[in-house]
């Protein structure tokens, strides 16, 4: 061993091949990896606060936690979209559980339901984004695989029929069992909810969806100020994150207050039937008592409560 | 000794308490009665009386008709039906809107093999008449519509066809429903043809290409 090895730092000096290439390779690393995740900073600077960060999960909220975060939001609304909003954490009605049927003789595809979902729900402006897809199928075909949802034609087609598609609210939902970090589940009432504030944003629950009822939120809605629902529930249709998923709540925060669901009060046929199933004097008890009613894919065993029926 | 003249006093009370007691009684019940809803057109079932209103909406009266001529104010001068109905005799036999000639011209009519005098009055065009002859007025047409469209009614009345809007829970509000010419002419029943508004955009509906498949 000589002196100069005792004291000074090998690499600096004992510049060898090795060593250099060895520094040259981690300082490209951490180059590399910086500029990597630099969306993910930007982003979690620009548009996450500590308390976004820092919040608990939905069923973990306290009232006190709960009144916090939605005043929190309320500013939100406000900073982003210049909407003066009212969020409330609408609960389930005890002995309430809903159901929807929809009457596929009546339906003429005219997409005012999906329409009125739009605006009800504060969609995303430019991507015309809907929970409701009307398909126009034909006749004499039950595949829903086959039905086209952006015809452009007048309507009814006379060789078509057509069936507004929408979250299920399966009593066995495949969502909520796929999603990692349980930012899905079902309510008491049965509605299928998203914590928008808990979701990654993995789209597990998409893919699982054999209804192609939930959305991803590619980017962050747009909706001009004049046009904002001011009237929004937390797990419902307060306006959601870039990054999150979506879906139909059968407007949890209408219908929780006794309200029927705008795609209802939109169709202009009647189509639309909703109510509580645990009341045996409701119209959709009537319904699925004396109509011929089907679910979409039964064979799958996800027990939906959205029916189909036809008159005849 | 001493407990039977108060006993008796309270008895010689007892009229002047069960006589206003009997009063407030007959009032109320009175009440009740004359309080009964209108049985007009009962609904499917009598609800409890703590629930909200179903309004079902109804026709203004009999229509009136616009004769194309404006009066000293630049209004639309309209005539009743009366106006012209009381000296033109009727005819029975006249099915076609495009049969008229002095009145209703460009009438569309296409509601099976029916007659105008199917459902409008010969003696009375201010008001309607059912098929056993009897006057029905306008604002009651669903009773009209309702001899020949059965299972439309029998759905109707169960909430399963025409459209509503309010509430779903009548403890916590009230409903409106449409009548059956808010959304069917009388003249041309069929529910017209549409145009589908808001058409999806969604990227998974757009025609794949390798160029953008992978974008």
């Amino acid at each position: 061993m000589n002196d100069s090895n005792k004291t000074s730092l090998p690499v600096l000096n004992n510049p060898t091949r090795r060593t250099a290439i060895k520094a040259a390779g981690a300082t490209l690393g951490a180059l590399a990896f910086a500029k990597a995740i630099s969306p993910i900073v930007e982003w979690a600077s620009a548009e996450t606060s500590i308390d976004d960060m820092l919040q608990k999960h939905y069923k973990e909220l306290g009232s006190d936690d709960m009144d916090q975060v939605i005043a929190r939001l309320e500013e939100d609304a406000k900073d982003n979209y210049g909407a003066e909003v009212t969020i409330k954490d609408q609960k389930p009605i005890p002995g309430v559980k809903f159901a929807y049927a929809l009457n596929l003789s009546v339906c003429v595809g005219c997409r005012r339901c999906a329409q009125a979902c739009h605006e009800e729900n504060n969609h995303d402006r430019a991507s015309s984004n809907s929970y409701i897809r009307v398909l126009e199928m034909s006749k004499g075909s039950m595949d829903m695989e086959q039905g086209t949802a952006d015809y452009d034609h007048p309507v009814p087609q006379d060789d078509k029929f057509y069936m507004p598609v929408q979250c299920q609210q399966c009593d066995n939902p495949p969502c909520v069992s796929v999603c990692p970090v349980e930012a899905t589940w079902k309510e008491e009432d049965g509605i299928v909810v998203v914590d928008y504030n808990w979701c990654i944003g993995c789209r597990y629950c998409e893919a699982a969806c054999p209804y192609h009822a939930r959305r991803f939120n590619w980017t962050k809605p747009e909706i001009p100020a004049e046009e904002v629902n001011p009237d929004q529930g937390y797990l419902s249709n307060r306006i959601r994150p870039q990054g999150v998923m979506e879906k139909c709540t059968f407007c949890l925060h209408r219908t929780r207050e006794g309200e029927m669901p705008a795609c209802l009060e939109a169709c202009p046929t009647g189509a639309r039937v909703f109510g509580n199933i645990l009341d045996p004097e409701s119209e959709i008890r009537w319904v699925l008592q004396n109509k011929r009613v089907f679910v979409l894919k039964e064979e799958l065993g996800t027990k939906p409560q959205f029916f189909y029926f036809f008159d005849k | 000794m001493s407990r039977k003249p108060v006993k008796r006093a309270w008895l010689a009370w007892t009229p002047l308490i069960a006589i206003p007691v009997l009063a407030v009684a007959v009032v109320m019940a009175s009440q009740a009665l004359s309080d009964k809803p209108d049985v007009e057109n009962p609904p499917a079932s009598q609800p409890p009386l703590d629930l909200h209103p179903v309004v079902i909406r109804k026709p203004a009266g009999p229509p009136t008709i616009d004769t194309g001529q404006l009066d000293s104010a630049g209004q639309p001068v309209v005539a009743n039906c009366t106006t012209c109905h009381t000296t033109k005799v009727p005819n029975p036999r006249l099915v076609h809107g495009k049969d008229l000639v002095d009145f209703h011209q460009g009438l569309t009519t296409n509601h099976g093999d029916r007659s105008c005098l199917s459902c409008h009055n010969p003696d009375d065009y201010n008001r309607l008449r059912l098929a056993d002859g009897k006057p029905v007025a306008f604002t009651e047409v669903m009773t009209l519509c309702a001899q020949c469209h059965g299972p439309q009614y029998k759905d109707y009345q169960h909430g399963a066809h025409g459209g509503m809007t309010g509430h779903w829970d009548l403890t916590k509000g009230p409903r409106a429903r449409n009548n059956c010419i808010d959304c069917h002419d009388p003249h041309a029943p069929q529910f017209p043809k549409l145009m589908p508004v808001l058409r999806p955009n969604d990227r998974f509906l757009r025609p794949s290409s390798s160029e953008d498949a992978h974008e």
